[in-house]
């Protein structure tokens, strides 16, 4: 994992961005290092050549020192925005989520990483995931503001409460790889760290069923009667609440006439932030659970409610564990 | 710059500033300028060994891989008093105040600052602020960093959040009222014939940071009393669990700090064209052009907050415009690089402690100011974000640029503050350790960083260990180029030889009376009739 020491430093890193990343960093040093070079070197040739008393001409300048500015706000200004683009370009890939992802939750919490795959198995400040795979890292918090920062894999993302971000990856290379919290969050900051593990699809499969799995689906719906989600929801009821059958994936039309897309992010909201948006031919009555339901036990409803018969295959469903 | 005195008879003598008055009220109650500069010198002072030695500390315990010295409390503590001592009780009163005070009125040929009550306000409101800042430290300290980020700092913390906030409140009204009386004393009492092209470079580069104190801190104070509404009321406003957004805190203390952190660069630059010119005994090449783009900084520099939020999770656009506009913000930087070094050509150059000063300056700005280019560019910024690769960066600009020109400014100006000269090789030599110091210091703190070490821990993993021994040694060397000129300035402003009005044999008006300066300045308004810088072919004034 670790390589040690400097050799590190010319490490291709072990994510399909990583080269694409270094590749700038180190043309940025290059750059760096000639511009230093051509400084110190006019420097030096000048604090020698007209030191006071030096035999050199002075004299006033020839030519009009507008002419030397506009050059070097110029080349400046050029050379900036060449790696403005550059930059830009390569964060644009990093941001955007392949549609087709594996998805893995994962929670901050002071002071550790809350993991869960898809089938259910948690794990803590060790995050396993198959190699080559699109993975995508639902990260959110239950406390402060943290991050995941995965340096070979030259990702970082803060993870935010009350809301769920996505970053992304691709490992291309097995292996143990750190982990580390980079957004300060208290006492044991420096601790929160951990490890990632990339595994063959394979072994990455076999890991996933040899683990606990508790039926978070099961407990989501424990959860469900015991924060009284089932007493206006649950049909039939006195209160008229949609019924949440066939909600996810579909799209739900809205008061104000419009229509969203109900994923993982809408579901989320729908429970934190109920007068978001309110669902057309309802009243907005339904209590926000902003405080009062832990991020995991978020976790655990919303995959409640996506275990519920759901409208169309057609939406974009995450993809079985092993490929 | 050359002035007509209108009488050349002789007059009685002016007593100098300091001799006007040997009471400790004399100096508490005064309202001269050059002394409000003194006790701005004395209390930063007292405030940067301060900060220092919780450096000191911090490099101490990160010796080893292990938290063995002193615990993870203590270690955050640490870092947070370091932060916001540095920043709000050193770097940004530093120049401005410091210097500011005491050379502005000088250079522009006025008696005082436009507002000497308010200068002298100015004063207590920062010793108020900075005591109550020092409070906080003694009853227990604050772990939130010196960025307060939320929901940490409005819920979660448990140390004196309130106090500490409360010091950085009042100092900031401190910042507002010099940046007020920096801004009419430029405009309202420059010399006759003073005009705004023939302002030194320093003026214009105070006049820039002045705007960026009035503009930006009143933002920084309304983000402080948001967060104290959270944090002692409950009003939810950062907080989700409360119903608020933390990242408006973000926006909000960076919309403050981006711009913060040109009040603690512009003013250094200031200096650094001061005494490149009276060095190499020439203009300042493309005067001009130098001059605007410290406007340009200081506006531009209200555009790009943002850049330090790329892995915020704010908007993926936002993050894209904020890094164009960070890479426009370096081009007047950049300008002035070039022209500082363009300047030297063709001049009559001598190699005293301020132009080493200066000249170290511009390498470690250079260095500074291009790994901020890698910051912002996205991809890049991504990965080394929260590392010590920015701590690196940013301490080659505040701490390589700032207090380099902080103490070449000192170094300069110090024959008129003193009437002394300190022992010139002492001063070169001090000045070099700092240097060599600086670089052993921060250098290895961009690989580490660029390794993956995150900025703000008390402990780490065993790889990263030979480069935090290396940035510890190189802190122990700075420290001694620190403490030197403690001692050999001392001992100058009692014993040191006589300087004379103008040891430099630089132009400017603060050259042109007695050293130390006389209470009330000028014997006589001066006059003015050329450009900042006008030596003649053989570099004399
Ligand atoms: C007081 C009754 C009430 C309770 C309790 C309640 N809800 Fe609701 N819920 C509603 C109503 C009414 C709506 C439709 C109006 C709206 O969108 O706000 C709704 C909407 C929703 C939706 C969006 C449905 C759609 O068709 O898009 C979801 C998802 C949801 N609730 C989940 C929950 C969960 C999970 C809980 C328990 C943690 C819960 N609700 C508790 C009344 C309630
Ligand atoms: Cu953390
Ligand atoms: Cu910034």
């Amino acid at each position: 994992m670790n390589r040690p020491g400097i050799a590190a430093f010319f490490s291709s890193g072990a994510s399909s961005v990583a080269p694409r990343v270094d590749a700038l960093f180190w043309s940025l040093v290059l750059a760096s290092a000639v511009v230093v070079a051509v400084l110190v070197l006019l420097n030096l040739t000048f604090l020698i050549r007209y030191r006071r008393g030096s035999p050199a001409r002075r004299g006033p300048l020839e030519v009009s020192t507008w002419k030397f500015e506009a050059t070097w706000i110029g080349l400046t200004t050029v050379g900036f925005l060449g790696f403005f683009f550059w930059g830009a370009r390569v964060y644009l890939d990093m941001e955007r989520v392949p549609a087709d992802a594996y998805s893995i939750n994962v929670v901050g919490r002071q002071w550790m990483w809350d993991i869960r795959h898809p089938n259910g198995r948690r794990e803590f400040d060790e995050l396993h995931v198959p190699l080559g795979r699109d993975v995508r890292l639902l990260l959110s918090s239950e406390d402060v503001i943290h991050s995941f920062f995965a340096p070979e894999f030259r990702v970082k993302q803060d993870a935010v409460p009350g809301k769920t971000v996505s970053v992304w990856f691709k490992p291309t290379r097995e292996g143990v790889y750190p982990l580390y919290c980079t957004q300060y969050c208290g006492t044991k900051h420096s601790q929160m760290t951990g490890r990632i593990v990339v595994m063959s699809p394979d072994a990455y499969a076999a890991w996933l069923t040899c683990g606990p799995t508790p039926r978070i689906a099961e407990r989501g719906r424990e959860l469900f009667t015991k924060y009284s989600c089932s007493g206006c929801h649950d049909q039939p009821s006195q209160i008229h609440a949609p019924p949440l059958l066939n909600v996810y994936g579909s799209m739900v039309p809205l008061q104000d006439g419009t229509f969203v897309y109900a994923g993982d992010e809408y579901l989320r909201d729908s429970i934190l932030l109920p007068t978001k948006q309110v669902v057309a031919g309802y009243q907005p009555i339904m209590p926000s659970f902003q405080g009062v339901v832990s991020e995991s036990d978020l976790l655990d409803l919303i995959a409640y409610l996506k275990s519920l018969p759901t409208a169309a295959s057609a939406a974009p469903q995450p993809s079985p564990a092993a490929p | 710059m050359s002035l007509l005195v209108e009488s050349s008879k002789a007059p009685p003598r002016m007593p100098s500033y300091l001799e006007a008055g040997h009471t400790v009220r004399s100096w508490l109650f005064t309202l001269d300028h050059k002394r409000i500069g003194i006790l701005y010198m004395a209390a930063i002072t007292v405030f940067f060994s301060i900060a220092a030695s919780a450096a000191a500390l911090m490099r101490i315990e990160l010796l080893t891989p292990a938290g063995d010295v002193v615990t993870s409390e203590t270690y955050n503590r640490l870092f947070t008093m370091h932060g916001v001592l540095m920043v709000w009780f050193f770097l940004i009163p530093s120049i401005p105040s410091v210097l500011g005070n005491f050379i502005i009125p000088l250079m522009i040929g006025a008696r005082d600052v436009a507002f000497p009550r308010l200068n002298l306000l100015s004063w207590y409101l920062f010793m108020a602020g900075g005591i109550l800042a020092t409070y906080s430290i003694v009853a227990g300290g604050v772990d939130t960093g010196w960025t307060f980020y939320t929901p940490y700092s409005s819920t979660y913390s448990n140390g004196h959040v309130m106090a500490m906030a409360a010091g950085v409140f009042i100092a900031g009204f401190s910042s507002i009222a010099t940046g007020l009386n920096f801004i009419v004393t430029i405009h309202k009492l420059r010399a006759p014939g003073l005009t705004w092209t023939r302002l030194p470079l320093f003026l214009w580069s105070m006049y820039a940071t002045s705007i960026i104190l009035v503009l930006a801190t009143p933002v920084l104070a309304i983000t402080l009393v948001l967060m104290a509404m959270e944090r002692l009321w409950g009003v939810g406003i950062f907080d989700p669990k409360l119903g608020g957004d933390p990242l408006l805190f973000q926006h909000l203390f960076w919309f403050y700090s981006h711009p913060a952190v040109y009040i603690m660069i512009l003013p250094g630059m200031g200096v650094v064209s001061e005494t490149l010119a009276a060095f190499a005994r020439k203009p300042v090449f493309g005067y001009r052009v130098v001059a605007a783009s410290s406007m340009a900084i200081a506006i531009l520099g209200f555009l790009v907050w943002g850049h330090h939020m790329f892995v915020s999770s704010q908007s993926v656009y936002a993050g894209v415009v904020f890094s164009l506009l960070s890479f426009l913000v370096a081009v007047p930087s950049a300008i002035k690089v070039f022209s500082w070094t363009a300047t030297l050509y063709r001049g009559h150059i001598t190699f005293e402690t301020p132009m080493l000063y200066a000249l170290g300056f511009i390498g470690l700005f250079t260095v500074g100011g291009l790994t901020g280019i890698f910051l912002a560019s996205l991809a890049v910024d991504v990965h080394v974000h929260d590392t010590y690769f920015v701590i690196a960066h940013f301490h080659y600009i505040m701490v390589g640029g700032m207090v380099m020109a902080y103490m070449g400014g000192l170094h300069y100006w110090w024959p008129k503050i003193s009437g002394r000269l300190y022992h010139e090789w002492t001063a070169r030599i001090a000045a070099l350790i700092t240097f060599i110091g600086f670089n052993l210091t921060f250098f290895p703190q961009f690989v580490l960083g660029y390794l993956g070490m995150p900025r703000r821990y008390h402990m780490y993993p065993e790889q990263f260990q030979t480069l935090n021994v290396l940035s510890t040694a190189g802190a122990s060397i700075l420290a001694v180029g620190y403490a030197l000129p403690l001692f050999y300035l001392g001992w100058s402003f009692f014993f040191g030889r006589r300087a004379g009005p103008n040891p430099w044999g630089a132009t400017g008006l603060e050259w042109k009376t007695a050293s130390p300066a006389p209470e009330h300045n000028f014997e006589t308004t001066p006059v003015v009739t050329t450009g900042a810088y006008a030596y003649d072919a053989e570099g004399n004034p």
